[in-house]
């Protein structure tokens, strides 16, 4: 059998590595691994959308997506993303970041929209304008969430903060969260635009 | 009272599924290695509290080595034809969005009202993870609608999502491993070795030179860790509050807020940000596993120069 070593496996031994050089031990490293690992299972667990999404795959979900937008003249990829770029921004910035996601939206509804949309047969187009239906939808949830006052980032700054002789109110952080938000719509935005220009030569 | 451990039970039942239709799947050459890696996989969701640390890190060792030698195929489910899936389209129309927006539906009302849900005066939900257990009861009533309308055999919903998760694939756990990493790194204390590496550099930087070392040092220290969160306090001790704040007489909350967006530029530019870069490539089958990554570069990067100037002409008031 052919081993192909690809990430998870450098990340493995770069853990034991790094455990047993730092001091932990290959018992106390093992353990650190386990401990962590089982700690952060709330990440993998949003997988369970998956047979959801698979079953309506199945029943042509991905297709009526884009034959939605085949019959919207004027949608384009640039404007369909730039309108999933302010709807992800809003409702980070509400607190509501696990109402869309990449296996949840993206990836059945969002990415066959873009892709419909761009109108081209090209694979590699197809493929980068997926990648930037993926890329919207990080960049709206990071640059909308701080706006939110209860969310980990901001607990986590006030805490350091508080630690450091700085009593910061959550609200004081939210409000300096906006600047940097306006500013990533409007650069991502213009992106979009120009990905739209680009799409059509 | 409902806690998150319902959640993982729920995920635990639906990678036991997908164990035991990855080994008896015959199309697939490597059935059996698919079937321990999510074997392990669900162990850890149904057990992994009753397994102790050392038992959990043998878990994730055997995970990793199934997954990280490259040793998974593609389990080849039965599902339908291109042909077939857009005849369906035609026929359900936009009934189809209907269970799909079900979910966030229930992670919205949850949020919302999840809290004040109360069974004999004692909370009905954990109240930290309601939005995560509102996604769970959210799940099954989709599927429950979907089923009613679209009348599939039972099992179909499972091998559908075994479809999409093999997809995925070994990317599936990176992030969780990755979460690891950056415990690892804590506990050795890497941090404090950066961060002493790092102040000892700029002892006398103006004001500008100042600012744009945190945030770029927020960023590069974010791409190193594939976390911000794991960034910030050490950037923000070995050059946030020296320098920026102290030196300078930057405002705190402004230094602060716009220090942490520093390293959200980093999260976008960095594979070990495993979870929104690496997972999703895989989700949308890009040939180029840096395909998100690649899209979001020039954003990240004028967003960089963005937070440098806004602390500069915010923070100094």
């Amino acid at each position: 059998m052919k081993l192909r070593p690809n990430a998870l496996f450098i990340v493995l031994l770069v853990i034991l590595t790094a455990g047993v050089a730092g001091g932990l031990g290959l018992m106390g490293t093992i353990e650190k691994l386990g401990r962590s690992f089982n700690d952060s299972r709330y990440i993998s667990v949003t997988w369970v959308v998956l047979p959801v999404i698979g079953l309506l795959e199945r029943y042509g979900l991905k297709e009526r997506a884009a034959a939605i937008i085949l019959n919207l003249k004027a949608a384009t990829t640039g404007r369909i993303l730039l309108g999933y770029l302010a709807f992800r921004q809003i409702t980070a910035a509400l607190g509501l970041i696990s109402i869309a996601g990449q296996a949840q939206t993206v990836r059945p509804i969002v990415a066959p929209m873009a892709e419909a949309a761009s109108g081209s047969d090209d694979e590699a187009v197809r493929e980068m304008v997926r990648a930037h239906a993926a890329a919207t939808d990080n960049i709206g949830v990071f640059f909308g969430e701080d706006i939110f006052l209860a969310i980990s980032s901001i607990l986590l700054i006030r805490a350091f903060m508080a630690e450091n002789g700085y009593d910061l109110e959550p609200i004081q952080l939210s409000i300096w969260a906006i600047p940097t938000a306006i500013a990533a719509f409007l650069i991502h935005g213009t992106r979009l635009m120009l990905l739209d220009r680009k799409l059509k030569r | 009272m409902i806690t998150l451990k319902a959640l993982y039970f729920l995920a635990g039942l639906m990678f036991a599924a997908f164990a035991l239709l990855s080994a008896r799947d015959a199309r697939n050459p490597r059935r059996f290695a698919n079937g321990a890696f999510w074997g392990l996989l669900a162990t850890s969701f149904l057990l992994g509290d009753q397994l102790g640390d050392f038992g959990n890190g043998l878990l994730v060792i055997g995970i990793a080595l199934i997954g990280g030698l490259g040793l998974l195929g593609q389990g080849q489910p039965l599902t339908t034809t291109e042909e077939e899936r857009a005849a369906y389209a035609v026929r359900w129309g936009n009934r189809l969005f209907v269970p799909a927006l079900v979910i966030p539906a229930f992670a919205l009302a949850g949020t919302l009202l999840g809290k004040k849900l109360m069974l004999l005066g004692r909370p009905l939900l954990e109240a930290k993870q309601v939005t995560l257990i509102s996604l769970g009861f959210g799940v099954l009533a989709a599927l429950a609608l979907a089923m009613w309308w679209l009348k599939p055999r039972p099992i179909v919903p499972l091998e559908e999502g075994r479809r999409i998760m093999d997809q995925v694939g070994w990317a599936a756990v990176l992030p969780q491993t990755l979460a690891a990493l950056g415990a690892i790194f804590t506990a050795v204390g890497l941090g404090d070795w950066v961060g002493a590496i790092v102040g000892d550099w700029l002892p006398e930087a103006s004001r500008l030179a100042a600012v744009a070392a945190y945030c770029i040092g927020m960023a590069l220290f974010t791409m190193a860790l594939g976390n911000a969160f794991a960034a910030f306090p050490v950037m923000t001790a070995a050059v946030g509050l020296p320098l920026v704040i102290r030196l300078h007489g930057g405002d705190p909350a402004v230094v602060a807020a716009i220090g942490m967006l520093a390293g959200f530029c980093g999260t976008l530019m960095t594979p070990m940000a495993a979870n929104f870069n690496i997972v999703p490539a895989a989700l949308l089958q890009l040939k180029d596993r840096l395909g998100v990554i690649k899209a979001q570069m020039p954003t990240a990067l004028m967003l960089l120069v963005a937070n440098i100037l806004l602390m500069f002409w915010l923070g100094f008031r």
